[in-house]
């Protein structure tokens, strides 16, 4: 992927290889980090207590805290290329190893998939090829049977439960095949025949659970409208990442080792069994306290000790787990303390009842006290609703050791739609290493119309906050704290949406308000600035030194509007089980169905054309004479517009006739 | 892997097990015992004595096992399994959903 005759022009001149390039690279990187860091902190804290304008506090406070955003998204980006790991060949595949070839599919064309098939049959490396239809088609099924290739679908345990999509695909294959070694394709990625022998290797190592290769598009047009080709990820980030054992898993294009997926999947059984136990612990706190609050005087005497019991069973209970002991053996004895208080209020009740029926003849009394039994009398009382009684038997009822799912276990993770960098998490926090292997191994197709292309872009947002929020890096036990901030540097860029609002309407605010975010654009404020900018700008161009990334920059800031749809609708199915939703093609006329997916930042745009123009007219006109601060809010009003227009190039993107025909 | 059921009275049976419980056999394994289950032995005890080897996806065929008998309300519990299965088991921290017993009597009349 480099530019090779950059670098042969470079070794003429200096005489180094490009070994030597590549170390220099690196050097250059670490010393550009810390100096983008150093002066990026002098400029914030000059920012933050000299420069706010207190006049116009929130928008003042609103820039700063996108800028402070931004320093942080630079700091963990500068810390995941700081270990750049460049790991060149790999380790010689060794022979006899038991592979399987996994290529998932759901509803694409059966032609599509049929090459994918052939050339994964064609691997050299002797293993087992398995198509996994999770669409279940006929057709499907037919064409692997001509190919001559394994054939999954669901087995039978799946119905009545959650299929858990491509997650769920890929647990259900590993119940029906014995491979040690699983390479994972998606039904698009056609293989290259070496791609086992380049990655095998590495599992020599006994604690690699995952080597990861490159996704590479081969349908790209030129230009990238819809910035499907991610070198910076597949190179310098994955890299840096890989330095600090942090690389993940990416879904396709993947070879995993099995017993690690088995291992770390039943680890996750035990401690989701474990947190369902404390969170049942707590809600019966929760109905104890409650029933304490609610007691009536009179019950005081008689009901009080036993819910204080309760709360010491309770509290039992959690030291018992605490100290390791077995689920069952907690449960149970949780179940006889719970009893014995309730039987605590029974004893109390009968007393009472026995006072009340002191009036009836004694010998009549106790014929009846006789044939009450213990479950009839607790079954009555609760019947009649009173509140401790019933706070009782609730928590008498500790939820089983049974977990609602078809599969005995998970190797690969469910909480999220990026089941992946889930897993690989999970893995890392298993003591578990990844591999990232540079080298493109596979060849992909990338979405053909703009759609698709930002549906994709909008799963891969809400997987990554579903895992942020259900299983956050920082606090997951058992990661480095590498790899935690390696993780959340990749999570954070998904956030970006509103502070990215915030950059494009500041020089709208500013030429056509007047507000200002600061107190004054004065000299301190460029020397300060225009540094940080300046090396923040070298320190990019270093990392994605030979790669095409300005699409991928273009992007980042173009697609806000589905950063933060992303973070809302994850948030929401997170938090309220809320479904995770599409992205909706507008009901507009045919020529304008593609504008209306980007309505946002075309609205966007046109309020900074209309500011550029405010600006310039009225300063031209002799309105305003502020004419630096204008210059440079038009500068960065023009900036943003070129880095917005890129969904112009996407939104008349059409796909030429014969690529869109190829399958017919 | 061979696998032998032997009942002890009508709802109970000790299973035992002799060779590798790894990848090949787990889902023999896991069809052996909910099959088990399904004959009326809700309490299930795998004699691991003779288990020379035990991987993680033949831990996932016992926990299969457990299922299935916790379901019919019985359970499954793991007797004298051997230093490599006891350490699978606290590398899995499996151990604390399967307790392991020293021999198959005390697993037996362990309560229910």
């Amino acid at each position: 992927m480099n530019p090779s005759f950059t670098l042969t022009a470079l070794e003429r001149v200096v005489g180094w290889g490009t070994d030597e390039w590549a170390a220099f690279r690196r050097g250059l990187i670490k010393i550009l980090v810390v100096t983008n860091l150093v002066l990026g902190a002098y400029y914030l804290l000059w920012r933050g207590t000299a420069s706010l304008n207190w006049d116009a506090w929130l928008f003042s406070l609103a820039l700063f805290g996108a800028e402070l955003y931004s320093y942080i998204s630079s700091f963990l980006f500068g810390l995941t290329v700081f270990r750049l790991r460049e790991r060149g060949e790999p380790p010689p595949a060794p022979p006899g190893l038991r592979v399987d070839v996994y290529i998932t599919c759901y509803n694409e064309p059966v032609e599509l998939v049929r090459k994918t098939v052939r050339a994964a049959l064609a691997i050299h490396y002797p293993h087992q090829t398995y198509l996994l239809d999770d669409g279940n088609s006929p057709a499907m099924r037919a064409m692997a049977a001509e190919e001559g290739c394994g054939y999954i679908t669901r087995s039978a345990a799946w119905i009545g439960f959650d299929r858990h999509a491509k997650a769920g695909n890929l647990i259900n294959a590993l119940e029906h095949t014995t491979g040690d070694y699983i390479l994972i394709l998606d039904a698009d990625q056609v293989p290259l025949p070496q791609i086992l022998d380049r990655t095998l290797g590495y599992f020599s190592d006994p604690k690699v659970a995952l080597v990861q290769t490159p996704q590479y598009f081969i349908n790209v047009p030129p230009g990238d409208p819809f910035g499907s080709q991610a070198p910076l990820f597949y190179g310098p980030i994955q890299q840096g990442k890989d330095g600090w054992n942090a690389a993940f898993f990416c879904g396709s294009n993947a070879v995993l080792r099995r017993e690690a997926l088995a291992r770390t999947g039943i680890r996750f059984f035990v401690r989701d069994v474990e947190r369902r136990i404390r969170r049942a612990l707590r809600e019966a706190d929760t109905v104890i306290r409650r029933a304490e609050r609610q007691l009536a005087p009179s019950e005081r005497t008689q009901i009080a000790p036993a819910l204080q019991a309760l709360r010491r069973a309770v509290k039992l209970a959690r030291q018992e787990l605490d100290r390791g002991d077995t689920f069952q053996e907690v449960t149970e004895r949780f179940q006889r303390r719970a009893e014995d208080a309730a039987r605590m209020v029974v004893a109390a009740n009968l007393r009472q009842i026995m006072a009340d029926l002191a009036e009836i003849q004694a010998v009549e009394a106790a014929e009846i006290m006789q044939s009450l039994h213990d479950e009839a009398v607790l079954a009555e009382l609760a019947r009649r609703d009173r509140s401790p009684l019933a706070a009782i038997e609730t928590v008498r009822q500790l939820i089983p050791l049974l977990v609602n799912e078809a599969m005995d276990y998970l190797p690969i993770s469910t909480i999220s739609v990026t089941e992946d960098m889930s897993t690989s998490m999970r893995l890392h926090a298993c003591g578990w290493r990844s591999v990232y292997h540079d080298e493109i191994l596979a060849h992909g197709l990338a979405p053909e119309d703009l759609r698709s292309a930002l549906q994709q872009r909008l799963r891969w947002a809400q997987g990554t906050i579903q895992v942020f929020l259900r299983e956050n890096p920082l606090f997951l036990p058992g990661l480095s704290i590498g790899q935690r901030l390696a993780y959340l540097d990749t999570m954070w860029s998904y956030f970006s949406g509103l502070p990215t609002i915030i950059y494009l309407i500041a020089p709208v605010l500013f030429l056509i308000f007047g507000l200002l975010p600061v107190n004054a654009l004065s000299a301190e404020f460029f020397w300060r600035l225009t540094p940080y900018l300046l090396v923040n700008q070298l320190l990019f161009a270093v990392i994605s030194w030979g790669r095409p990334t300005w699409r991928g920059q273009q992007y980042s800031l173009a697609l806000f509007p589905i950063w933060i749809k992303a973070v809302v609708t994850a948030a929401a199915n997170v938090w309220f089980g809320k479904k995770l939703g599409f992205i909706v093609t507008p009901k507009t006329r045919q020529a304008g169905r593609y504008f209306g997916l980007v309505r946002w930042q075309l609205l966007m745009m046109v309020l900074l054309a209309v500011s550029i123009g405010v600006g310039l007219l009225q300063l031209a006109l002799g309105w305003r004479t502020d004419g630096m601060p204008v210059l440079v809010n038009v500068f960065w009003a023009v900036y943003d517009l070129v880095m917005l227009s890129v969904v112009i190039d996407a939104a008349l993107y059409q796909p030429a006739e014969e690529s869109s025909s190829e399958y017919a | 892997m061979e696998i032998t059921v032997n009942p002890v009275g009508e709802q109970a049976a000790v299973v035992q097990l002799r060779g590798r419980l790894d990848l090949l056999v787990a889902n023999d394994v896991k069809q052996r015992l909910v099959k088990a289950v399904n004959e009326g032995f809700r309490l299930l005890v795998i004699d691991m004595s003779e288990v020379s080897f035990v991987d993680s996806s033949g831990l996932g065929a016992l926990i299969g096992g457990l299922k299935a008998a916790r379901l019919a309300g019985g359970d499954l519990r793991l007797a004298q399994p051997g230093a490599q299965a006891l350490a699978m088991l606290e590398l899995t921290t499996l151990n604390r959903v399967l307790r392991p017993f020293p021999n198959v009597t005390e697993a037996l009349q362990a309560s229910l």
